[in-house]
């Protein structure tokens, strides 16, 4: 099956009939299938919108989104020269779509995440009617039961325990041999040794016809351990399909002019530098290249995080990734499609990611403390009473007690625990924490690193001085803003709207993409848009246009109005860096954005370190720098260009409007308009870490105690079973004292 | 004791069929995506859509080959 799964997935394969059984054959003779990447796609309306979309394209079978994934499977009958038609087919339903064809699927960490849930479905089986057994066992100790129908039960637990331990436990087994393969530790030996040990005990003592039988122990811990590996198996699986999407967004072709005027499309990967290139009016920009002839407005949101579309002229330097939003224009190729700047990004990324990977978190650390301990006193245990003089049945019997007991139940939920009261708390006050692991990061930062657009601010532009405006200007430009969703126009409709003027109904709108709308406004022909569309300057000619971006507005034959536009901060920004200032920690600003932007917005929130018209790689530069002088940084950004730089930070956040990439490579999202939630959050990193601290130390005292009760020979099975539930209540309700938390100022 | 011989299979037996129920709904991709499974509940097939023109022949024929799909992946 895994076979055929692989080549199914294959976008666009043809499956080879032979091995395949007939039924599945029949349905693989007539099908292919493409993966397209929909980032934009959020809600259960969006996932019908595109799959009937798609249905409705000529040779289409069927099609189905996965909203988790946000992509969709196309099934066709024959095989498609392009994913042209599915593009458009998406453009067409308001989705804008990219191929995954050139991207490994992620079946393999797919096919894991069954495999490990597979494995999690039958230890929970195992686990239940072992324990059902045990318990009528154990309440047997009280009442009646013969010894025959014990021994009778602890056969039946055998039974079922010993396959779903041998198939449910593999994954530890295997990676404990690994580890001890190269000479290593890991969680899992002990797991391994103590679950491995149980049950062989514990058959050799049914075999007895013994009463210390352990199979419910084994294998229960089994089914907890396996959560935790899905879990932490799905997060994964997340993160690769979001960093695949990312190099998803290259063009798969592109429209090639030869030298002799023939314009062909070819596959982007084919393009080699010095090439003609010609991209059109709403294109990605297929390669990193020069413009060589025309002028447009480019959307660098994907390099840069400044969603405002920027005006680029011959001999201007273009990414790939970036939208062309205007007219047409012809490129000169600078980089091969495997080196541009996108590429590069999803590398920085990749790269990022894997050193966070490094980090080692508390429990790991603590678990290569308690690792050895264990095994020490466990042979210890085993030595000490074979030396006594006792037979080595009662010792292995009293070495394996100390394992059962030691086996970390308190420790294990020491920092889940408070990671689920943490998360919980956080989501309520709008924080969603993704990776709970990040909170002992969080708990360790000094020094907190923003970007600007998007972040600091909102990253949609607004009017400046919507007041001075003559009322009937704004009021005829915002008649015809409403009909384009442009950020610009958006910004003109609200300035609108906060002035509560009549705004009448436009006649004959007309919006022309990348410069702007026409229509008629009360009897009056209105132009609302670039400068050069309301005939003012052209690129270039900077005398007459204000400082920053702006649209024009012209009523009839007047002369153009200027209405000014200005990305503005956050409400609380001043404030809560004023906050985040006082308990001590040092903050910097690194955006992608013009100087004379990036200085007006640090002056005035008085940071004095801000760096301006940074590239991805150089913010990934300057925090590695700050963390080579020992700081651990907190990288809050928005943009596709802070991908990169959120994953190498020490800990990273979001906003909630963040791009689809950036969102993953954070490790906490914060939504609404203000930035008060990183005052809260960090005041929890550092409760969670105090209350995980305390949990061990919980965890280790329970040990101190039942230990040497346990090498001493006198733990029975309900003395383990009161003292394992009683650990870990206790561990549960102080990591409950997290809650508190929220809200209270920075100690 | 004919009590046990009664309810240790049936337990056996309800417990397996649970499993079933899991691997089967495992294998079947129910668990491939969460997100999307909780809207689709709320969708409406009768529902006329897409700028008013009747959505349901689309949507009856994506239905029957999506299974079709499934059964490759």
């Amino acid at each position: 099956m895994a076979q055929v799964l692989n080549v199914a997935q294959l976008p666009g394969a043809q499956l080879p009939d032979a091995q395949l059984p007939d039924a599945q054959a029949q349905v693989a003779r007539r099908t292919h299938l493409t993966l397209l990447a929909v980032p934009e796609m959020h809600c259960g309306g969006c996932m019908r919108k595109v799959e009937l979309a798609l249905a409705s394209v000529p040779g289409v079978e069927c099609a189905r989104a996965n909203l988790s994934a946000k992509r969709v499977a196309i099934m066709t009958t024959a095989r498609a020269p392009t994913v042209e038609p599915y593009l458009a087919a998406l453009q067409g339903a308001g989705f804008e779509a990219t191929a995954l064809a050139d991207v490994d699927d992620n079946t393999s960490a797919r096919v894991q995440d069954r495999d490990l849930l597979k494995r999690l479905g039958v230890a929970g089986f195992a686990a239940m009617n072992v324990m059902l057994l045990s318990v009528s066992v154990w309440s047997g100790h009280a009442g009646d039961m013969p010894k025959s129908m014990q021994t009778l039960f602890h056969w039946m637990s055998a039974v079922i325990a010993l396959p779903a331990v041998a198939y449910a436990g593999l994954p530890f087994f295997r990676s404990a041999r690994n580890a001890l393969a190269a000479g290593r530790l890991n969680m899992d030996v002990p797991i391994s040794l103590g679950v491995g040990l149980a049950t062989a005990m514990s058959l050799f003592q049914t075999a007895r016809g013994s009463e210390q039988v352990y199979f419910d122990a084994a294998i229960t811990l089994l089914f907890f351990l396996l959560i935790g590996r899905v879990l932490d198996q799905r997060m994964r699986v997340r993160a690769a399909s979001a960093a695949e999407n990312l190099l998803g967004l290259r063009s798969p072709a592109a429209s090639v002019i030869f030298a002799d005027g023939r314009i062909e499309r070819i596959a982007t990967s084919d393009i080699v530098p010095g090439q003609r290139v010609r991209v059109t009016s709403g294109e990605r920009i297929p390669v990193d290249g020069r413009i060589i002839e025309g002028s447009t407005e480019i959307d660098r949101s994907l390099m840069t995080g400044e969603s405002l579309p920027q005006r680029a002229c011959v001999g201007e330097l273009v990414y790939c990734g970036t939208i062309n939003l205007a007219t047409s224009i012809d490129i000169e190729a600078t980089a091969a499609a495997e080196d541009t700047l996108l590429a590069d990004i999803a590398r920085l990324m990749a790269t990022a990611e894997q050193a966070r990977g490094r980090y080692v978190k508390l429990a790991d650390r603590a678990a290569r403390l308690y690792a050895p301990a264990v095994h020490i006193l466990g042979a210890a245990t085993f030595a000490g009473w074979l030396l006594a003089g006792q037979g080595w049945e009662a010792a292995l019997t009293s070495a394996i007690a100390v394992l059962i007991i030691t086996c970390p139940c308190a420790l294990a939920l020491a920092v889940p625990a408070v990671q689920v009261a943490a998360t919980s708390s956080l989501f309520k006050r709008g924080m969603v924490l993704k990776a709970p692991d990040a909170l002992e990061r969080l708990s360790e930062i000094d020094t907190i690193v923003f970007d600007k657009t998007g972040t600091l601010t909102f990253g949609t532009p607004s009017l400046v001085d919507a007041d001075t405006v003559q009322a009937s200007v704004l009021a005829a430009a915002a008649a015809l803003a409403a009909h384009s969703r442009h950020p610009y126009s958006l910004a003109v409709t609200a300035a609108a709207r906060s002035r509560q003027l009549r705004v009448a109904h436009a006649k004959d709108a007309v919006e022309i993409p990348g410069l702007g709308i026409t229509g008629v406004v009360d009897g009056v022909s209105v132009r609302l848009g670039s400068a050069s569309f309301c005939e003012v300057t052209a690129c270039g000619v900077t005398g007459h246009t204000p400082r920053g971006p702006a649209v024009w507005v012209r009523l009839g034959t007047s002369a153009a109005v200027a209405l000014k536009l200005q990305d503005s901060l956050r409400p609380d920004a001043v404030k809560t860096l004023q906050t985040l200032r006082a308990s001590g920690y040092s903050i910097e600003i690194l955006s992608g954005d013009s100087r004379g932007a990036v200085e007006q917005a640090a002056a005035t929130l008085a940071t004095e370190a801000w760096q301006a018209e940074m590239t991805p790689a150089d913010k990934i530069a300057r925090i590695d720098a700050l963390k080579r002088s020992g700081r651990k940084v907190l990288m809050v950004g928005d943009g596709l260009n802070d991908a990169p730089a959120l994953a190498a930070g020490h800990a990273s956040l979001s906003p909630a409007t963040a791009a689809d990439i950036s969102q993953t490579a954070a490790d906490a999202i914060f939504q609404g308009a203000r930035l008060a939630p990183i005052v809260d959050l960090l005041a929890v990193g550092k409760a969670a870490q105090r209350r995980a601290l305390a949990n061990f130390a919980i965890a280790i005292g329970y040990n101190i105690v039942f230990v040497p009760l346990a090498m001493a020979g006198h733990v029975t099975p309900l003395i383990a079973a009161i003292a394992m539930s009683a650990s870990s209540v206790a561990v549960t309700l102080n990591a409950l004292q997290v809650r508190g938390a929220v809200g209270r100022e920075l100690s | 004791m004919t009590a046990l011989a009664w309810l240790v299979p049936v337990a056996l037996f309800l417990g397996g069929l649970g499993l079933y129920a899991f691997l089967w709904s495992l294998k079947s991709g129910q668990y491939d995506d969460l997100e999307g499974a909780g809207w689709r509940a709320l969708d409406d097939e009768q529902h006329p859509d897409m700028a008013g023109v009747d959505a349901r022949p689309a949507v009856e024929k994506n239905a029957s080959c999506v299974k079709d799909m499934r059964a490759l992946t």
